[in-house]
Order: C-alpha cells, then structure tokens, then sequence
C-alpha cells in the first residue's frame, strides 16, 4: 500500500467528525479543511492553521489528533509523539492516540514502547481491531528483528510487511467499539478502512502472506544477499582472514591460471602475507542472472605493502545450499 | 534423546499433574517452526503434563547459558509461551550475541503475531539459509542432549592418565559431544572440574589430510596463548595444539594450525560442526580456561570414541599404569646393562624414530653400545597419557597406545646429558612395547 493511494481514499472518503464537546459544525469544516491542506503538501500551512485552532480551543481531541497527523506526515516524528503523548495524558480512555503513537514508535524501532501503547489501546478497549492487528505486526516486525539477530542477516530493507496504520480519524464511520473519553463525550466509532502509513514509515514491502509476491521478496533478497556475499569477501580479504576469504569461493570455483590448490596456496599467502591491506570497492552492481547465478561488477581499489592496483573486477556468483558463492573471479584493469 | 525420556519418567512420579489446555498446546506446536526438531519428546511430556521446572532450580552448577535455553524451550513445550519469552529475554540479557536465544525469540514473537491475525514470519521467508538455522538447531540439540544427559561430572573417561609434577589438569575433549571436559589431578584420580560447548571441524573427527575441515583424533598438548596480533575471528585467543604429532605424521596426516580457539564479537558460539578442523569455544569459557592453559603444555586428548565410566568404580590408577611402569623400569635397567639384544627387546618391530625405522635404531645401538661403556640412566617426573583410539582409523585394530614423557638423565664416560623424553608404548599381545622415541 502505498502512502499517496491512502491519501487519495482518504479524500474520496468524507470524514465523519464527531465532537467531544458539542461544538458548532463549523470547527469540522475547518480542521477538515486544515486535512485537506495537508494532504495537498502544504503541511506548513497547515500546522499553522491547527496551531491557531489549537490556540482557540486548547483541549479539542480532534484538533490535537489531527496536528499529531500532519506532524507525523511531515517527517516530524518527535513532535508527533509528543502531541500524542499529550493526548493520551488528556484523553486515556480514547485508544486512537495509543495506537497511533505505536505506529510513530514502531517507525523509530521502538517496538517495546509501540507494543506497550497497543496493549494499554487494547486493555481500554478489547475489540478494537485495528490495535490488534498493529499488534499482530509489531510481533511480526520483533520476530523478524529477532531472525535478523538470530541468522546474521543485514536485510534492513527487507523487513516483515508492515501494515502498521496510523489512524487518520480520531472519530471514524463503522466501526464496532464505542468509547467514551470522558463523560460528556457521545458515543463515536472507529473506522478501520481509513488508515494511512505516514511517509516517515519503513519503505513497505509486498505481504508476505501472498505467494505472489514472495517471488518478488526473494528477487530483492537475493540481490541483498549477493551485496552481502561481495561485503564479505571483501571485509574477509581486508582483514586478511585468509579462512574467511577462501569461505566466499565455490568448491567449483575456476581460478584463472592453475588449478584451485595450487591458487588457494597462492591466495593464502597474498592475503595473510601484507602487514596491512587497504581494500575499497565502488560502483557495485548486481546482476541477478536467475535464482541461482549472479553476478557482480565494481570498481577495486587495492593497496597493500606495495602501491595501489586499481582494477575493475567481475565476481560471478552461483547460489549454493542458500549461499552465493564465488564461482569465477574476472579482472581487467 | 532416549536420556531425556528416562529422566522425565523418574521424575514424573513426584509432580502434580496438570492438563495442559488443548489451546497452549496447539500455540506451543505452531511455534515447532524452528523448535519441533529440537524438542521430539515435547508432545510426550505435554500429553502426560506438566514438566518439572524445579527441575532447574538445584542445577545451579550448570552453565547459566545452558540452563536458561534450555528452560525457555521446556516452557514452550508445556505451552507457557508467556514464562518463556521472559526467560529467552533473560538469556538474551546475559548473552546479548546468543543467535540461538534470538532464534527463540523470534518463534515466540513470530507465533504471537501470527495469533493476532498478522502474516507468518519466517526466517526463510526473509531470507536467511536453511543451513543456518539447521546449525541452531544442531548446536540446540547437543546442548539439551548434554544437558540432560546425567552425571556428567561423575563420569571420567576410561583412560591411563598419569600426570607429572607440574601438569595439574587433562582437558578431554568429546567430538561425539561436541564437549569440553576439564578435569583435575586429585588423590581420587581425575576430577571433574566443568564442561564446555565446543565447535570442531565442519566435516567431524579423524583429521587425515590438508583441507579436509576435520579435527584430529589424538593426543596432543596445547601451547601457550599466541601473542600475535590475530583477526577478530578467533576471539579471546587462541592456544595451538601440536598437530601433526610423532604419530600423525608417522602416519602420513598432513594439515596444521589446529587450535584451541574463540568466538568473533558477533556471535556467542558456533554450530556444532562449524570450524575448519579447530575447537571453538566461546569467548567466556574460554577465559574461563586460561588460568589452566596460561603455563602451556597442558595435555588434550580429542576422541570421537571415548569410553566412560563411572568414577567411583574406576580402577586407580588405571589397570595400564603399573604394567607400563614395570616395562619403563625395565627399558631402563636394559639399557642400562648394555645388553643390547634385551634393550632391543624393548622396542616394536613397528618402531620409528626420526632416523628412520627398527633396523637403523638397533644398527645404532650396536654400535654405540659396543664397548659396553659404564653408564647410568635416570628416569623422573613420569607422564602417562593414553592414546585415544579412533572409530575408523587403524589404531584401535593395533591396541593400546600410551604416551610416555619423563625427565631422562644420562651418563656415560663420554657424555652427560639431560633431556626430556618422549616414548609412544604401544600393548602387543599383553607385552608393552616401545613405538616411537624422541625429545617431548
């Protein structure tokens, strides 16, 4: 899902405002018109425009949830928490703000904090689904912080999907809990349709539930892994981890004179033999030839005990047991 | 796993049975994602009820490490995901670099999600290598198998050790049990002092060729830390072992650089099977032994096939100990006499040497022993070290082998010598006899 096609459901879809305080219709139209301004990327506008309708009614929910969104929307994610912080200080009985400050500490990677404010949403308000399922993800973002750790895996853009919503309106259409925020707020429904990502969020990718796109995961992660597999190897090759380096080569591996013992002797002592060796690598593309080859292109800047060797080198990759190894290691200078 | 089933059953007499809830039990299997492998007598043990826990209150001996991965695992087999997700969390607390502690975190958490509704996690979804989390798994395995494997400090391994004045302790390291045995020199015989995780070679035991990712089988000494500057890989340090020894490369091994060695920072321990032919300790235990391995010389038999036995019924010294005493006195008192028919007598027609084989040695002795000069031969400071037998290799078809180190002085009108000695006696038919000789 992507932030835009949110915010153009979120134009086609009239807000249904209901008040806290029985105020007149014509506040609606204005923070209406202050979302508008926001959606439309005048977010400074904006906030100027809720600043002042904040200043006229300091404690209007609504006014509060709206400036904690367009603070979120445009990047200014601290701010946002604390409005929200605020709000739920003000409003504890209201679970929306909970779960939108989730959202925002769930963005930061704070998972144990967003985890707590959807439990606290959830504690007031049992069946509020959209808690539950933002809980569901925060589990799932936490599981797959925890294979990260578990699997060494350096896939910071590959993360679990997340469709971890910030809610939009405080006070939505068809939902199924009703709440009181204080005694004299009227009964108000939640609306779980109408939610958005903020574009602070995570780059989002594909749900892993739809076989569909777990293809296109895999295409993503094998270019990752294939990154990974030159980082190594040069990492290996710079610390002169001659066990390390050798690790990156396939068992099938073509040196380009000899036979492999004979070149693995010869790597061993070049790369463990340098008081110190200077390895940068630039340029590097990936090129993933299918799910088991791949290749890799760069730009090596070598120096070690002598002067430096510039080289443009070509590593070509096959996939085995799940790793990419090196089959062919192509230089020219 | 069969020592699991037993000691569940002795102790399932003393508890209260209580049924699990058919829900937790369904949770506890969904999570078998990474965990049903590790825990084939889970269903068993939540069937008949809950686990004793208290089990893991008196086994404050055990490595803590080892003790909370294995309780969060018995949590979750009894279905109470809650208790081990805080004990996972507590072990992630202590060992913050335990991968596998992070893998059960993330079953938990990945479970959790998937009740709320929230697309399955799992690790292979994301990317990572089947093999990696099959060498979690192994590495789970052999922990909760040692774990729960009773008696490991009781039991000693079936071996003629005798140690000389300045060795205090023998380190045995089981490749079997991917497991690190310390014990210690006492008037009872070996005691045991603790035991460690440990990772050998990717393709297991019996090192033979160059290359071949396997750890030797055999009798080796570990020498002093290495004081040159290493890559971050080998962690806290790393202590050599002399592979190949006399008679490895008697028997044509080839390879070298087998050390005793650590963790890089990123990872608390390896797989099981993970290094190129090295043992692999984490970085703790390994600080933990380097009081014992500072001096240098400390004697590490590696064994795939180690007998053991009980050690209140253990026979000490060991039934080899006296026999070879006797043939070293006699070698001496052989020798001595200058009787070199009866010296020779001493030596396998096997033996080898750094001259070559039998014949050159007993053409030497004649010669030097010729004159029958006056000499005078004093032996002290005796070592005894079984050789460890190998599964497959030749050895256990050829009997017993013992290493045998001494101080030796010599005397004779033309020379003065000390030096120390090292012999392999080899038992051929019931009589010891001397395979090789050389300085120690």
């Amino acid at each position: 899902m992507t932030i835009n096609n949110i915010l153009r459901k979120k134009v086609v879809t009239p807000l249904l405002l209901v008040f806290l305080f029985a105020t007149a219709p014509v506040i609606a139209d204005e923070l209406k018109d202050i979302s508008t301004l926001a959606e439309q990327g005048k977010q400074q506008e904006a906030l100027k425009k809720i600043d002042a309708y904040l200043d006229a009614n300091p404690k209007d929910a609504q006014g509060l949830f709206t400036k904690g969104i367009i603070l979120a929307e445009s990047g200014q994610r601290e701010e946002a928490i604390n409005t929200y912080n605020m709000l739920t200080q003000m409003y504890p009985n209201l679970p929306e703000p909970y779960n939108n400050l989730a959202v925002l500490y769930a963005d930061a990677g704070k998972y144990e904090l967003a985890k707590k404010s959807l439990e606290t949403a959830i504690k007031t308000h049992p069946s509020y689904a959209t808690a539950h399922e933002n809980l569901g993800d925060i589990y799932a973002r936490m599981a797959s912080e925890a294979y990260d750790k578990a699997l060494k895996l350096d896939n910071k853009n590959i993360r679990a999907e997340s469709k971890l919503s910030l809610i939009k309106d405080l006070f939505s259409n068809d939902g199924k809990t009703s709440v009181a925020a204080n005694n004299a707020t009227p009964a108000r429904p939640i609306r779980k349709a109408e939610i958005a990502a903020p574009k602070a969020l995570p780059k989002e990718i594909p749900p892993l539930n739809k076989p569909a796109n777990v293809v296109a995961v895999n295409t993503i992660n094998d270019e990752t892994k294939v990154n990974a597999a030159v980082d190594t190897w040069a990492a290996a090759w710079q610390s002169q981890d001659v066990d390390g380096y050798l690790n990156s080569y396939s068992a099938s591996f073509t040196p380009s004179k000899g036979n492999l013992n004979n070149w693995k002797k010869l790597r061993r002592s070049r790369v463990s033999g340098p008081s110190k060796i200077n390895l940068e690598l630039s340029n590097l593309k990936v090129e993933i030839i299918d799910e088991n080859n791949a290749k890799a292109s760069f730009k090596q800047y070598y120096k070690a005990d002598g002067g430096p060797i510039h080289t443009f080198k070509t590593l070509v990759f096959k996939k085995v047991d799940g790793n990419w190894l090196i089959t062919k290691e192509i230089a020219s200078n | 796993m069969l020592a699991i089933l037993r000691h569940y059953k002795s102790l399932k007499m003393n508890i209260n049975f209580t049924r699990v809830n058919p829900k937790s039990r369904r949770l506890a299997q969904s999570l078998f994602v990474i965990c049903c492998a590790l825990l084939p007598w889970s269903a068993t043990a939540v069937d008949q009820g809950k686990l004793p826990l208290d089990l893991f209150t008196n086994q404050t001996s055990k490595d803590l490490v080892e003790r909370l991965l294995v309780k969060s695992l018995m949590q979750i087999a009894e279905g109470n995901t809650k208790q081990a997700m805080l004990t996972v969390n507590e072990l992630i607390r202590t060992t913050p670099n335990f991968k596998l502690a992070h893998l059960i975190r993330g079953d938990l958490l990945s479970a959790q999600a998937r009740g709320l509704g929230a697309a399955a996690i799992e690790p292979t979804l994301i990317g990572s290598s089947a093999d990696e989390i099959k060498g979690l798994r192994e590495e789970a395995r052999t922990r909760i198998d040692h774990y729960f494997s009773a008696d490991n400090d009781r039991l000693v391994p079936d071996l003629s050790i005798k140690m000389d004045n300045q060795q205090q302790h023998l380190i045995v390291i089981d490749i079997i049990k991917s497991r690190l045995f310390l014990y210690k020199k006492s008037d009872k015989g070996l005691q045991h002092v603790s035991d460690y995780y440990v990772s050998i070679g990717k393709n297991g035991a019996d090192k033979n060729t160059e290359g071949d990712k396997r750890t030797p089988v055999g009798l080796y000494f570990a020498s002093k830390k290495l004081t040159t500057p290493l890559s971050e890989f080998y962690g806290d340090g790393a202590y050599p072992f002399n592979y190949p020894n006399e008679l490895d490369i008697h028997n044509k091994k080839t390879g070298s650089g087998i050390w005793l060695h650590g963790t890089p920072k990123d990872t608390y321990s390896r797989p099981p099977r993970a290094s190129d032919g090295c043992v692999v300790l984490s970085n703790p235990d390994l600080r933990k032994l380097q009081p014992v391995l500072r001096a240098g010389g400390v004697p590490v038999i590696i064994s795939d096939s180690i007998k053991w036995v009980d050690s209140n019924h253990v026979l000490k010294p060991h039934a080899n100990i006296e026999p070879l005493n006797q043939a070293l006195f006699n070698w001496r008192k052989d020798w001595t006499s200058q009787d070199t028919n009866q010296y020779l007598s001493n030596y396998s027609k096997d033996f080898f040497y750094s001259g070559g084989a039998l014949s050159e040695w007993s053409a030497h002795k004649r010669r030097v022993q010729a004159n029958k000069p006056k000499i005078s031969v004093e032996i002290s400071n005796i070592s005894m070290f079984s050789y460890p037998k190998n599964k497959n290799g030749k050895i256990t078809t050829q009997g017993d082998i013992v290493v045998v180190n001494f101080d030796q002085q010599y005397e004779s009108p033309t020379l003065k010598n000390k030096m120390r000695k090292r012999q392999y006696w080899k038992n051929e038919n019931n009589q010891w006899k001397i395979i090789y000789e050389g300085a120690a």
